[in-house]
């Protein structure tokens, strides 16, 4: 990240944009991968729920893969999902 | 000079009711504060104005100090023009949230009454208080007397906000002596404090839905020094921008606050050092001495942040012996602040006249002119000999 001086940014450590934590990607704190078996899913949704990271991505009401950009690799959705269908793998 | 703004009929009060007078002229959005002495008579009665609808701020009463403060951070982000007072163990435990103010960079104006710290409970007067929060980033100017606690509270608005500045104010003035000691104060009219202090904006706001911002967020290895920076930044052009305003006051309201008071000092050759009350006490004394032949002087200093070290260094560097009188002790081993901070300051002086530190008046101990008188003799002995014998004293002391 190509971080700015002091004269470039706001005062007071007032972020001055919404929704910038998208841009901040976490992806990279990962040392375990959630990998879908795809075969298996219900599309339950179950991991989207509990995600704490808003990683699990959704189409058109069916589980739609991981944004790995952001998924910090805590393993909770592989935990949840009642058909086993995500397996953590080492980064 | 007929332009200056027509003082109102003369009112006798105490520096707190001064200080809630200010208040009412000022009409701060929001006060959010919490009783404690000698501070109380100010919130009491600029409740009392609320309560009268007087003035249309939102008053509110919260269950501490550190709440005080830290829903002054929140009125004050939103928008808000903001107000608290306090005193001794109350900014104490506002510790944390002075901090969050000045880094948020946000311009709440607060008298303090200057009270001594427990352990054990005194409510006297000392400046143990406001000393140890120095180094809190905000900006602080220290009262004589009621009509200086008056006018430095709307002065401290205007500094407070300036665009380039963006810092808290504290206002300081001595627990009881001016606090509770009733005075005769002119006000002004309220038109012309509007005026001078015109309307508060933010570049930020919390409530600006339209225009959502975080306020107070993470801010790591990468960006919090930067912030530090700002804030560094913010103090130096306070210190550049602070004369311009206190001439504009002065060409509004006829009163002159410069960073430093120089009372008698053309043709000194020996000084003291004040804040607050006890300046009044050293004028005095020095008319008495001067008329004895002596030449002495009085520097009170309005500001101790930003700390105007060109300014005493110029007025210094003449004199044969400076003495520091310090209502605060740093404990360590070196000194009251003001005497470590001085000192510091005139390292970088080409001529360093001879400074003792005197260190007086804790928990309310009475500062007579005797002892004012006593300090001029001991700096008698070091402008003779042009050697400090002894750096820290400890005077009325038993
Ligand atoms: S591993 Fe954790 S962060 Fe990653 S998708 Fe699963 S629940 Fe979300
Ligand atoms: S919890 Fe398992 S089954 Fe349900 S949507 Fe997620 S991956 Fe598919």
């Amino acid at each position: 990240m190509n971080n700015l001086g002091w004269k470039e940014i706001p005062i007071g450590g007032v972020i001055a944009e919404p929704g910038t934590a998208k841009k901040y990607q976490t992806g990279g704190w990962r040392t375990y991968k959630p990998e879908v078996d795809f075969d298996k899913c219900t599309d339950c949704l179950q991991c989207w729920m509990f995600c704490p990271d808003s990683s699990i991505m959704v189409k058109d009401k069916k589980m739609d893969g991981i944004d790995y950009e952001h998924c910090k690799g805590c393993g909770i959705c592989a935990e949840v999902c009642p058909v086993n269908c995500i397996e953590m793998v080492k980064e | 000079m007929s332009n200056i703004a027509q003082k109102q009929e003369k009112i006798a009060v105490s520096g707190d009711e001064a200080a809630a007078y200010a208040m009412k002229v000022i009409e701060p959005d929001v006060v959010a504060a919490y009783p404690i002495t000698p501070q109380t008579e100010i919130v009491m009665n600029f409740s009392q104005f609320v309560a009268d609808g007087e003035v249309t701020t939102e008053m509110i009463p919260v269950e501490s100090e550190h709440s005080a403060m830290s829903a002054c951070v929140g009125s004050a982000a939103s928008g808000a023009r903001t107000m608290t007072a306090t005193s001794a163990n109350g900014l104490a435990l506002m510790w944390e949230v002075l901090y969050i103010a000045s880094s948020t960079r946000l311009p709440i104006v607060m008298p303090v009454v200057n009270r001594a710290l427990s352990a054990p409970i005194n409510i006297h007067c000392d400046h143990s208080d406001s000393m140890g929060a120095r180094d809190a980033g905000w900006i602080q100017m220290y009262c004589e007397n009621a009509q200086e606690v008056y006018e430095k509270l709307i002065l401290a608005i205007r500094i407070g906000e300036l665009e380039d500045v963006r810092l808290p104010v504290m206002v300081c003035q001595d627990g009881f002596i001016t606090s509770h000691a009733v005075e005769a104060l002119e006000p002004f009219a309220k038109e012309d404090v509007q005026k001078f202090i015109g309307s508060y904006s933010v570049p930020y706001s919390l409530l600006d839905v339209d225009n959502p911002v975080t306020f107070g967020p993470l801010d790591l290895q990468d960006y919090y020094f930067e912030h530090k920076r700002q804030q560094s930044e913010a103090m130096s052009r306070a210190y550049q921008q602070i004369p311009e305003i206190v001439k504009e006051f002065k060409n509004t309201f006829g009163s002159e606050y410069d960073f430093l008071e120089l009372y008698r000092m053309e043709d000194a050759e020996t000084a003291v050092i004040a804040l607050g009350s006890t300046a009044g006490t050293a004028k005095n004394t020095i008319d008495g001495l001067r008329e004895q032949g002596r030449k002495v002087g009085l520097v009170k200093m309005n500001f101790v942040r930003p700390f105007p070290a060109e300014e005493l260094r110029s007025a210094l560097s003449p004199l044969k012996a400076v003495g520091i009188l310090d209502r605060a002790e740093s404990f360590s081993n070196q000194g009251g602040p003001l005497f470590s901070e001085i000192r510091a300051a005139m390292y970088s002086s080409g001529q360093r006249p001879p400074i003792a530190d005197y260190i007086y008046g804790l928990g309310g101990r009475d500062m007579t002119p005797g002892l004012i008188e006593e300090v001029f003799r001991d700096l008698d002995k070091v402008a003779k000999t042009g050697k400090v014998e002894q750096s820290v004293h400890y005077i009325g002391v038993r």
